[in-house]
């Protein structure tokens, strides 16, 4: 048994200690926010947070993050609220929006590390493929997003 | 910074939005219920039926709210956001009241296309559908006017409707929707409306919120991978490497006793692993060592098919188009310049990777599939189960990407086969690398083109050979016995420039590799054949490329508003300095013209950095500037990745790429600033906005790399180009 909490519930379950953090997710707990997307951590719309930290969970085994606090797009906020969701939701950023899970969770973690990040930063920092191009809205949305966490 | 033109239907008349330091735009509003937005379900799909129904496309509860369907899906182009507008346009509707959903392929089956094809393809959303939308909000406003009417016996001319609200004008009585439906769904009308004009339009041209944001914001939004039906095992696939292929044999004992798993399915030309975890099935399925049969397929490469294609441009055409006399004019003299240019197979690489549930029942097929063609996924589902079209339910989810790579649904097939075997319900997932390797790709294509040039530097004449793969055979759509289909020649057999003589030949031919239709199709490789071609003439006549554009195009209002916007806004002519370069583009596909004007940086290297895009549409009349400007930044994004990068290689039979490792895409750090401008001709012109903006991207950037090296660029992608670095 494998105990982890994640979204701020504990769980103890009963799967390969080598199982993929992304898979534990979806398939044995049963939040599907968290993208499939590559499962090689090329494209992040796996990513989550491990103790506050961006990770690309389809290449994270879930015996090494045993004990720990997983945080997905669904325990991020209770309402859609946290300023890059509402960063998001004014730019409207997403267009089919199978990569946004893991591009809000990139840019949470990245934000913390950059609070008033320039283009350069955001570009050398966030390295999410979106295949319908949405990233020169996502760049208004983190420069948003910046200003609404300063204030 | 981003700008977006607002958008008024004046003949090209530029109001420019302030945008904020952030992107914020400054387009106010001002439409009832606007402030609060209309909303959509996590799942896309509805029932067949509702119960307070005026027509197929709408029903209005007692309580007043209205439910709108959208007969095309939503892969992020902005279907179900736009689509509703156009109804709620004539409903005269509180937005905010008005919930969408996916209208249902099943009873558009059976009530004989009451929804029209369905068909997400071909830019077609808005523009096959308009007309329909737009009736069917007028019929359902009338019907509540007439009911309310009817009530107060008073004549509907002297009523009138407004946010969700018959009003009688004389004498200020007013009756809600909700307490309307149940009449107006009862009452026929002598005659249908007619549909607003453009001049008209209130809601049609607002910059509304995508009603698909609240749920893709916080993971609720519901992707066919998402699907989870009681008593559902997962299934992992390996079809054989080489396209065409069969499998021999396999030996099970690897997976066999394996946690988890279930069963090994053999299917005719693929290995299926079936467990009650889609890890699980996977990590057994890479166990196995399936043996394949693949013929003499096993041994080509894609230098092969370069040859080929290079080879078939010297033998027989069938002619396209051929005006005036081009062997008469070529036989005058004057300057000739002829080239040949090559494009490679491309993966659609959606970000959600092909994946099917379905749930197969003795007179019963549920699925659960991304399609953008559910009518032909009916048909699919039923060949592949045995079962009547009528016995099919399909629940279309939100895509995760389509751009054309979901209008055949192979896993759906593969699922349906395996679902046979085991008898319960089957989640079936392709890895990203299954999806790459088995995807159906942008066709391989070589064109030689010729022109003569006048003492003006004009060109006199222009002789386009193409050798191309057929989408339509390769698809089974079609066998084209005719030796022409329109995807091949588009860009080509309607060039828009005035050549006195044009001939356009045409010979397809396919490989055992799959072809189909990739966002913009045979735009996607003929509008960088043609337009960089045009820019050598440019540059053989010694002139600007713009301007001989211009020449080229003089009488086309619509071209010449598109053309000059991007000049204008691109600064051209301006310098920009060593070792960086400007490149132009325009091109028609899908009832818009799309232009666009990139500025790249080459570095000592040789190294490509596109730093802007200018872009510029005509799509006639916008729905939405807001979705508008998000599918030219897509279609950008899209483009340029295949500039760059894109390109599928096979080696013994089997395409080389896998992942997204070896199948580089753009990201954040390649993304240049792109602003798009609104050009609009209006009149009767309802363009397509998916995928014209994936067009114009590869030639105005390989302009603007020989604009800043000297270097021609003849064939995709850059990323195999040796540049000299500035000149």
């Amino acid at each position: 048994m494998i105990a982890l909490t994640v979204n701020g519930k504990a769980y103890s379950l009963d799967v390969e200690s080598e199982t993929p953090l992304l898979w534990v997710i979806r398939d044995e707990l049963g939040m599907t926010g968290t993208k499939f997307g590559c499962g090689i951590a090329q494209c992040g719309a796996c990513t989550v947070h491990v103790d506050g930290e961006a990770v690309r969970s389809c290449s994270i085994q879930i015996g090494d993050v045993a004990n720990k606090n997983i945080t997905t797009i669904e325990g991020l906020s209770p309402d859609a609220k946290h300023p890059v969701q509402q960063a998001w939701l004014a730019e409207d950023v997403p267009q089919c929006g199978y990569c946004q899970s893991g591009q809000i969770m990139a840019a949470v973690a990245f934000l913390k590390e950059h609070p008033k990040p320039t283009d350069a930063d955001i570009d050398a920092n966030l390295t999410n493929i979106c295949r319908c191009g949405t990233y020169v809205r996502i760049r208004s949305a983190i420069h948003r997003a910046a200003a609404l966490m300063k204030t | 910074m981003n700008r977006i033109a607002n958008t008024s239907i004046t003949r090209r008349h530029f109001v420019i939005a302030s945008a904020s330091a952030a992107g914020g735009l400054a387009i106010s509003v001002a439409f009832p219920g606007l402030a609060d937005a209309a909303s959509i379900g996590m799942q896309a799909w509805g029932p067949e039926t509702a119960p307070n129904e005026i027509n197929a496309f709408l029903a209005i509860d007692p309580d007043g709210s209205i439910l709108i369907r959208s007969p095309h899906q939503e892969m992020g182009q902005g279907a179900i956001t736009a689509l509703p507008m156009i109804v709620a346009e004539e409903l005269e509707c509180d937005w905010s009241k008005v919930k969408v959903e996916y209208a249902s392929p099943a009873r558009n089956l059976r009530e004989k296309n009451v929804y029209g094809e369905m068909t997400t393809v071909g830019s077609r959303g808005v523009r096959t559908s308009w007309q329909m939308l737009l009736q069917a909000g007028a019929s359902a406003r009338e019907r509540l006017i007439a009911a309310a009417a009817h009530r107060w016996n008073v004549p509907p001319s002297e009523c009138e409707a407004a946010n969700s609200r018959v009003t009688h004008k004389a004498t200020g009585r007013s009756l809600d929707y909700g307490a309307l439906a149940a009449d107006a769904a009862k009452i026929n009308l002598d005659k249908e409306p007619a549909i607003r004009t453009p001049d008209q339009f209130k809601l049609i041209g607002k910059r509304v919120a995508r009603l698909d944001t609240p749920l893709k914001i916080n993971g609720s939004a519901k992707f066919a991978i998402d699907t989870q039906v009681p008593g559902m095992v997962y299934a992992a696939v390996a079809a054989c490497p080489v396209f065409g292929g069969k499998l021999k044999s396999v030996d099970e004992t690897p997976a066999k006793g394996r946690r988890g798993v279930l069963q090994v399915v053999k299917l005719d030309n693929a290995v299926v692993v079936v467990a009650d975890r889609f890890w699980r099935a996977k990590e057994a399925l890479a166990l196995l060592k399936p043996e394949w049969d693949v013929g003499e397929a096993g041994n080509t490469d894609s230098a092969q098919f370069a040859k080929l294609y290079r080879d078939t441009l010297d033998g027989a055409m069938v002619n396209a188009r051929n005006d005036g006399n081009v062997d008469d004019a070529f036989g005058k003299g004057g300057k000739i310049v002829e080239a040949v240019y090559e494009a490679p197979h491309l993966a659609h690489a959606t970000m959600e990777p092909l994946n099917a549930t379905v749930h197969l029942q003795a007179d019963k097929l549920e699925v659960w599939l991304g399609s953008q063609t559910p009518m032909g996924t009916i048909r699919q589902a039923a060949a592949a189960s045995g079962l009547k079209p009528e016995q099919i339910v399909i629940h279309n989810c939100f895509l995760g990407g389509g751009f054309g790579r979901r209008s055949i649904n192979d896993e759906m097939r593969q699922a349906i086969l395996v679902a046979k075997d085991v008898g319960k319900p089957v989640k079936l997932v392709w890895t990203r690398e299954e999806d790459m390797t088995h995807d159906r790709y942008r066709p391989q294509a070589a064109v030689r083109m010729k022109a003569a040039l006048g003492a003006d530097g004009m060109p006199t004449a222009f002789d386009a050979r193409i050798a191309v793969g057929s989408i339509l055979r390769s698809t089974g759509i079609n066998k084209v016995e005719s030796g022409i289909e329109a995807q091949a020649v588009e860009g080509f057999a309607n060039i828009p420039y005035a050549i006195p003589s044009v001939r356009v030949g045409c010979m397809l031919k396919n490989t055992h590799v799959p072809v189909m239709f990739w966002r913009s199709v045979g735009s996607s490789q003929n509008a960088f054949f043609v337009e960089s071609y045009i820019d050598e003439l440019a540059q053989a006549a010694g002139q600007d490329p713009y301007k001989f554009r211009r020449a080229l195009l003089a009488g086309k209002s619509d071209f010449l508003g598109v053309l000059d916007t991007i000049a204008v806004k691109s600064d051209w002519g301006k310098p920009l300095g060593q070792g960086r370069g400007r490149g132009i583009a325009i091109h028609e596909c899908y009832g818009s013209i799309i232009g666009q004007v990139a500025e790249v940086t080459v570095s000592q290297k040789g190294e490509v950095k596109v730093d802007r895009v200018v872009a510029a549409v005509d799509c006639g009349h916008v729905v939405n500037p807001g979705i508008v400007e998000a599918q030219i930044q897509s279609g950008v994004i899209y483009g340029l990745s295949a500039a760059l990068y894109g390109e599928i290689t096979i080696k013994q039979g089997r395409v080389e790429q896998a992942n997204f490792d070896e199948y580089q895409v753009v990201r954040l750090a390649d993304t240049p600033k792109i602003e798009v401008y609104l050009a609009l001709s209006g009149g009767k012109k309802w363009g397509g906005i998916g995928e014209p903006g994936t067009a114009a991207t590869a030639p105005a950037v390989a302009n603007a790399v020989f604009a800043a090296t000297g270097t021609r660029v003849r064939s995709m992608p850059l990323k195999n180009i040796k540049l000299p670095g500035p000149v």
